[in-house]
């Protein structure tokens, strides 16, 4: 039986824990609903991008820019892995760290080297441990609320490597953000360009017909030439948007659970406490009883 | 034709622009182009500078925008830039400073003609039409 001292500490630590985590929890929510919000603005902008660009690669043929070529070997692959500074957010950054492993593993080969960007800090821990080579870091990005301009440097970094061939393939891992109990870690291929479809099913009709009038200045290639390297830029910021809000969701989830499971404990141990107080308080009557009845007899 | 055109200027973090307006002009990368209700579907790269619109009481409004491409249909013109700004919205401040940091480091490295120069060019360039958009306006 644990002495009611070490139970009234235990409990009044666990509540202190308890503060902490339910402070935790409520920061991720605020920023949480910032980070959506840079979602939900960015989702215009994607969309429309994304309908021109597959309207134009319609209509220009595949070969129209090096962007798109795949090469014919691979050497060398170049992963941009998105990962949160912080921890604290449950089993997110394992998630993504182990999507890596996975991708490394799958697609690892004789006279296959392997580069890495970093955004984010855990990733980049992961790298350190396990000899990765790493070409660059952003830490301060993920998490907070960051700009355009990030992502078009870094996109303009990785373009340059492609176009220099010193990366033949360039993938991107992040977590999907799909609502707030799940976000998926996904590998998606930035360079080559995969073959973009067609805007989708529904309103074809209409966006393929008006954009066969479209007129184009410069040439729908050309067009199309200038915009590629800005489609890495945006999927570069989708996907660092994405993680960004994934992690915050993925913290407020753990820091519910923690908040929760130090309710339980708490509970549990005020039991302890009473019935190690009530078991004092019995031993002192008992003792007194006793004593009673000794005197008596 | 007579009537009113839609006009949306969107960038990745917000959008700037979403109204009817009378008429916009745009400076596209093979020169300046207005467009009015009923223009012919077009499409165009945008370069560095300032799109001009009438709004509905045809009042004369500016917007900055750089790196980006616009799209004209017959009812409506979306923009699509990497960064863009109404008038009132530009940071005089912020576009002084980006222009003195971008002279300083044009004049250390004059002769090099790689990648920081150019994206000091780009800077440079983009903090002057920012300053003349705001100059030229109040002037009027």
């Amino acid at each position: 039986m644990p002495s009611l001292k070490d139970v009234q500490n235990k409990i009044s630590a666990i509540k202190k824990t308890q503060q902490i985590t339910r402070a935790m929890k409520m920061v991720a929510t605020s920023r949480l609903r910032g980070a959506q919000t840079n979602m939900d603005m960015f989702r215009p902008y994607a969309g429309k991008f994304t309908e021109v660009l597959g309207s134009l690669a319609e209509k220009s043929g595949a070969e129209s820019s090096p962007l798109l070529i795949p090469r014919d070997v691979t050497n060398n692959i170049h992963l941009v892995l998105c990962t949160s500074d912080r921890g604290l957010c449950g089993g997110f950054n394992v998630n993504l760290v182990n999507a890596a492993a996975k991708f490394v593993n799958e697609k690892s080969g004789s006279g296959i080297s392997f580069s890495i960007t970093n955004f984010g800090k855990k990733g980049r821990d992961w790298c350190r441990k396990n000899d990765f080579q790493m070409t660059d870091e952003y830490i301060g990005v993920v998490g907070t609320r960051f700009g355009f301009n990030v992502a078009s440097n870094a996109g303009q970094k990785l373009i340059d490597g492609f176009l220099d061939e010193i990366y033949d393939e360039i993938y991107v891992v992040y977590a999907e953000f799909v609502n707030m109990a799940r976000q998926i870690p996904t590998v998606k291929q930035l360079l080559p360009i995969p073959p973009i479809e067609p805007a989708e099913e529904e309103p074809k009709d209409q966006s393929s017909d008006y954009l066969a009038e479209h007129i184009c200045e410069p040439s729908a290639q050309e067009l199309l030439g200038a915009l590629l390297p800005r489609n890495i830029y945006v999927q570069l910021y989708s996907a660092l948007l994405e993680t960004s809000t994934s992690e915050h969701a993925a913290r407020m989830t753990a820091m519910d659970n923690a908040t929760k499971a130090c309710g339980d404990m708490l509970d549990n141990l005020t039991l302890v406490y009473n019935k190690a107080r009530q078991a004092a308080i019995t031993a002192e009557l008992m003792d007194i009883v006793g004593g009673a009845e000794a005197l008596r007899g | 034709m007579a009537g009113n055109i839609r006009l949306e200027v969107v960038t990745p973090e917000k959008s700037v622009v979403d109204e009817e307006v009378q008429i916009v002009v745009a400076p596209g990368t093979l020169g300046e182009f207005g467009v009015l209700i009923g223009h012919t579907p077009f499409m165009t790269t945008l370069k560095l500078g300032t799109i001009r619109y009438n709004d509905t009481e045809g009042v004369e409004r500016c917007v900055f925008v750089s790196g980006g491409f616009a799209e004209a249909l017959p009812d409506k013109v979306t923009v699509l830039a990497e960064s863009a700004e109404r008038r009132r919205d530009i940071d005089i401040q912020r576009a002084k400073s980006a222009m003195e940091r971008a002279q300083r480091r044009l004049e250390e490295e004059t002769e090099k003609e790689d990648r920081d120069f150019t994206r000091a060019t780009a800077a440079l360039e983009r903090a002057l039409h920012r300053l003349k958009l705001v100059e030229t306006k109040r002037s009027l």
